[in-house]
């Protein structure tokens, strides 16, 4: 099948062409910031630069950062490019982290926004003959509005369910043969296992693919859900302050995801120095937002640890691709001294054929951190015989002790003891009092 | 000549045991024998009981992970060394013994335990050869 683009001048543009609107644009963008936001002005102004100090965007690298914490620190509306008038709508962060932020949105921002969104359904294969079921979150939440408004402009009949009630989700994927589903891939995960139990086999699910994202997955994870529901499952990044979904999105190739550069402009730092990485290098992503106008960030820390890949994709796009996130900063934990990631976790589990349903258990115990992680037995793994259940226990732990560097212990509990979730799984409890 | 064991995954915290068995009482399942083994984190409840085939489907429902294997249920002969003959005829044999339990008939003067041994047949055929009487499913639910 031939790759299909939502706008394909942009997608596929010559890397000159990009560099070109990124160059203006960002000209553009920092004059709009220094006149609008004195917030970031000051900072500029700490820095002794002035809107001529950038001519291009090879200048990125002069700016200021901002970070979560400016965002607190200018809540709610320190940040603003527009007056209030302006603007058309507010979405605000799940919290996870932390205090909310809130973003606000002029009529152009939502535009192209979920033009970003219609360009990721459309790499999922996405076109008006698709019924799209959006069972993202819709309210403050940027999961449900961002795909709701990308699926509109790509033209499929959209099915604004929102998150929740299994069974009724499952009854309006077969009455109205959705072929499209949007949500987090942990509710995926559970969809499918529960289509599963109802004895559904993937011929049975009218589902041809998945955009999955709002929370780190794995691999393997993907590789279940797709055997499961008989679909191919692409991966979407986002972040609320700088739109929702659809800053970088997967396409066919299903290896790293292409960022709209046209809008969102990416730098690969050293988290602990702030100096600026080559392309190839792991580290922490930093965005500017190009063309945003209410909610302007300029070089914003994600916390998001990937590497930035400029190899020329098979789908043809020639925007520069992002890695899987290995986790948030702020969902890696810290261990004993040793950096550990729950989705490296969630890897051994599946590759030892357990389930993805699974919760991470930190506590300090004599000043000495310890790590539980608890996983659902299943009709697969378990046998009447102790010591094999013992045996595979150990080949567990042995193998979170090979990923991780450090010791855990492996908890084996009764199935759907772990609360599923219908928005981000809880995958991590830190009791640590620090 | 075998019986049919349900083994049934249980966490190892208060009250997992319970809700097993409320489940089974709320059934009406009767329970001819049971026997727990339990490792620092979790436990496995065998049971062998009147209805395989109502267990299995409630225990299911009710979110219990669990497997059917196939055992021995031996009458032991009541005297001084009964046991003993059974395991010589096994040990003779070479039928290694994964695990196994004892409970009681309604009957006077026997015993009976269960047998999970490797290749079940095989004991199964030595301990008849040798005049020990196995017990049946039928048998077992009338004992």
């Amino acid at each position: 099948m031939a790759e299909r683009y939502y706008q394909p001048e942009i997608e596929t543009a010559s890397r000159e062409q990009i560099r070109q609107w990124q160059d203006e644009r960002l000209v553009r963008q920092v004059r709009h910031v220094w006149d609008s936001v004195p917030y970031y002005r000051k900072k500029m102004e700490e820095k002794g630069l002035t809107p001529d100090d950038i001519q291009s965007a090879a200048d990125l690298h002069k700016l200021p950062f901002l970070s979560k914490h400016d965002l607190r620190e200018a809540y709610p509306y320190g940040l603003m490019g527009v007056p209030l008038k302006d603007c058309v709508r507010i979405h605000s962060t799940s919290g996870t982290t932390g205090k909310r932020v809130v973003a606000f949105y002029t009529q152009a921002d939502i535009d192209l926004w979920e033009d970003c969104c219609a360009r990721a359904l459309t790499a999922a294969g996405a076109t008006a003959e698709d019924v799209c079921q959006v069972s993202y979150g819709y309210g403050l939440f940027t999961g449900g509005a961002g795909l709701n408004g990308g699926s509109h402009k790509v033209g499929c009949l959209t099915v604004p369910i929102s998150s929740g009630n299994t069974e009724r989700q499952i009854m309006f994927i077969r009455d109205l043969n959705a072929t499209i589903l949007c949500c987090t891939p942990s509710y995926a995960a559970y969809l499918a296992e529960t289509m599963k139990e109802m004895g559904l086999s993937p011929d049975q699910i009218p589902l041809k693919a998945g955009i999955f994202g709002a929370e780190a997955w794995s691999e393997e994870m993907r590789r279940d859900i797709e055997k499961t529901l008989g679909i191919k499952a692409y991966d979407i990044y986002g972040l609320t302050e700088l739109s929702g979904p659809g800053v970088a999105f997967e396409c066919s190739a299903q290896n790293g995801m292409h960022i709209n550069e046209d809008h969102f402009l990416p730098e690969i730092i050293d988290p602990d120095t702030g100096e600026v990485l080559p392309d190839g290098e792991q580290g922490e992503l930093v965005f500017t937002s190009l063309t945003k106008q209410a909610f302007p960030l300029l070089r914003y820390r994600t916390r998001d640890i990937c590497v930035l890949s400029r190899e020329k994709c098979s789908c043809g796009r020639t925007h520069v691709k992002m890695s899987k996130p290995r986790g948030r900063s702020d969902d890696m934990l810290i261990i004993r001294g040793v950096n550990v990631f729950p989705s490296q976790i969630e890897t051994v589990l599946l590759n030892q054929g357990y389930s993805a349903n699974y919760q991470i258990i930190v506590d300090r115990v004599n000043h000495s951190d310890t790590l539980d992680v608890q996983v659902e037995m299943t009709p697969e793994m378990f046998t009447d015989n102790v010591g094999e259940i013992t045996r595979r226990q150990k080949e567990l732990t042995d193998g979170l002790r090979s990923m991780l560097g450090i010791g855990a212990k492996v908890t084996l509990v009764a199935p759907k003891s772990i609360v599923r979730s219908e928005g981000k799984a809880v995958r991590v409890i830190d009791k640590r009092k620090i | 000549m075998s019986v049919k064991q349900i083994s049934v995954f249980l966490e190892n915290k208060p009250g997992a045991l319970v809700e097993m068995t409320k489940v089974l009482a709320a059934n009406d399942v009767d329970m001819r024998a049971f026997s727990l083994a339990e490792t620092s984190d979790f436990g496995i409840a065998r049971i062998i009981v009147d209805d395989l085939y109502k267990t299995t489907t409630v225990l299911k429902d009710a979110g219990f992970v669990h497997s059917v294997s196939s055992v021995l249920a031996v009458a032991i002969p009541d005297v001084p060394g009964g046991l003993s003959q059974v395991l010589a005829v096994m040990a003779q044999e070479g039928s290694n013994i994964e695990y196994m339990y004892a409970f009681l008939g309604g009957k006077a003067g026997s015993a009976y335990m269960i047998f999970k041994v490797a290749g079940h047949h095989k004991a199964a055929a030595a301990l008849g050869a040798a005049g020990i009487r196995l017990v049946d499913q039928e048998e077992l639910s009338e004992l």
